[in-house]
C-alpha cells in the first residue's frame, strides 16, 4: 500500500505528518511497538525538511510518501530547499558537541530506522528515505 | 491549547518545575526556555525539572534541556532532572547526555543533592 501527501512548511505539519504516518501504519496492520519506534524518526525527518530544508518558507511544501510492502515500511520526505549534506552535520555524541542545543535529529532517525538515505532530487530539493523492516 | 503545562513549586531555595505534556519543536520547547529564563531572572538558580508528566520529547526538546542546563550553569547555578520516563532515558542514552545530567528517581534524593 502507498500514500502520498503534501504539507505546508510550518511547525504544525510535524504533528500532522506523524498522525498520517500513524494511521497509515495501523491500516497496514503494524503493531503498536513498531509504530512507536518509527514515530520519532517520522517527526524528525519532517521537522528537518520544514526547518532546515524549506527554511519555513510559506511557498514551499514538503512532499511525503509512505509505502508498505511485505515486511518493510518506507517513508520519503522531500523538501524544496537548497540541498543538504548529511555528512556535514557534526556527531552530536562527540564530547565537544554534547552541550550543543541542536544537531540530534539525524542521530534519532538513524537510531530508530534500519536505513536512512539522503538524495538530491533531480528537480531540486532533498529527499530523505527512511526504511524499517519488520 | 498549549502542548505543555509547567507548574512551579518551591522547596527551600530549590525550584521544582513539574512538566506535563510534550516538549517538542514549537510551543513545548519555547515554554521551557521561557520558564528557565524567568527563574534565572528572579535569581532562582537551583532548579529541578520533574519530567514524570512528559508524554513526548523530540530532538528539539532534548536540545532545550541542554540549553537550560548550560544557561543555569553559566549563572553559577545547577539544573538537575527528576523522574525520567523510559523514553527520555533511552534518548538521553542514545545522545550520551546521561553522562552530562544529574538524574534522580526520587524527589527527596534530588533535593538533598543540591546542598
Amino acid at each position: 500500500m502507498r500514500e502520498f501527501f503534501t504539507l505546508p512548511s510550518q511547525i504544525e505539519s510535524v504533528d500532522l505528518a506523524a498522525t498520517r504516518a500513524d494511521e497509515f501504519a495501523k491500516r497496514a496492520g503494524l503493531d503498536e511497538s513498531f509504530i512507536s519506534s518509527i514515530d520519532l524518526a517520522v517527526r524528525e525527518s519532517v521537522a528537518n525538511a520544514i526547518k532546515h530544508g524549506n527554511r519555513l518558507e510559506a511557498d514551499k511544501v514538503v512532499e511525503i510518501e509512505l509505502v508498505f510492502t511485505e515486511g518493510c515500511f518506507e517513508m520519503k520526505v522531500r523538501d524544496f530547499g537548497a540541498g543538504f549534506d548529511a555528512t556535514s552535520v557534526p556527531d552530536p555524541t562527540d564530547p565537544e558537541n554534547l552541550l550543543k542545543a541542536t544537531g540530534r535529529g539525524i542521530l534519532f532517525m538513524k537510531a530508530f530506522m534500519d536505513k536512512v538515505i539522503w538524495e538530491t532530487h533531480k528537480d531540486g530539493g532533498t529527499v530523505v528515505h527512511l526504511i524499517k523492516n519488520l | 491549547m498549549s502542548d505543555i503545562n509547567i507548574s512551579e513549586r518551591q522547596a527551600g531555595d530549590i525550584t521544582i518545575l513539574d512538566l506535563e505534556g510534550k516538549v517538542t519543536i514549537g510551543e513545548g520547547s519555547v515554554a521551557l526556555r521561557k520558564a528557565i529564563r524567568t527563574l534565572l531572572g528572579e535569581g532562582k538558580k537551583k532548579i529541578l525539572l520533574n519530567l514524570a508528566g512528559v508524554s513526548y520529547i523530540d530532538s528539539s526538546g532534548i536540545g532545550e534541556l541542554v540549553s537550560s542546563f548550560t544557561a543555569v550553569n553559566k549563572e553559577g547555578g545547577s539544573l538537575k532532572l527528576l523522574n525520567l520516563t523510559q523514553k527520555i532515558q533511552d534518548l538521553l542514552a542514545i545522545t550520551k547526555l546521561l553522562t552530562v545530567f544529574d538524574v534522580y528517581e526520587n524527589e527527596s534524593d534530588a533535593l538533598a543533592s543540591f546542598s
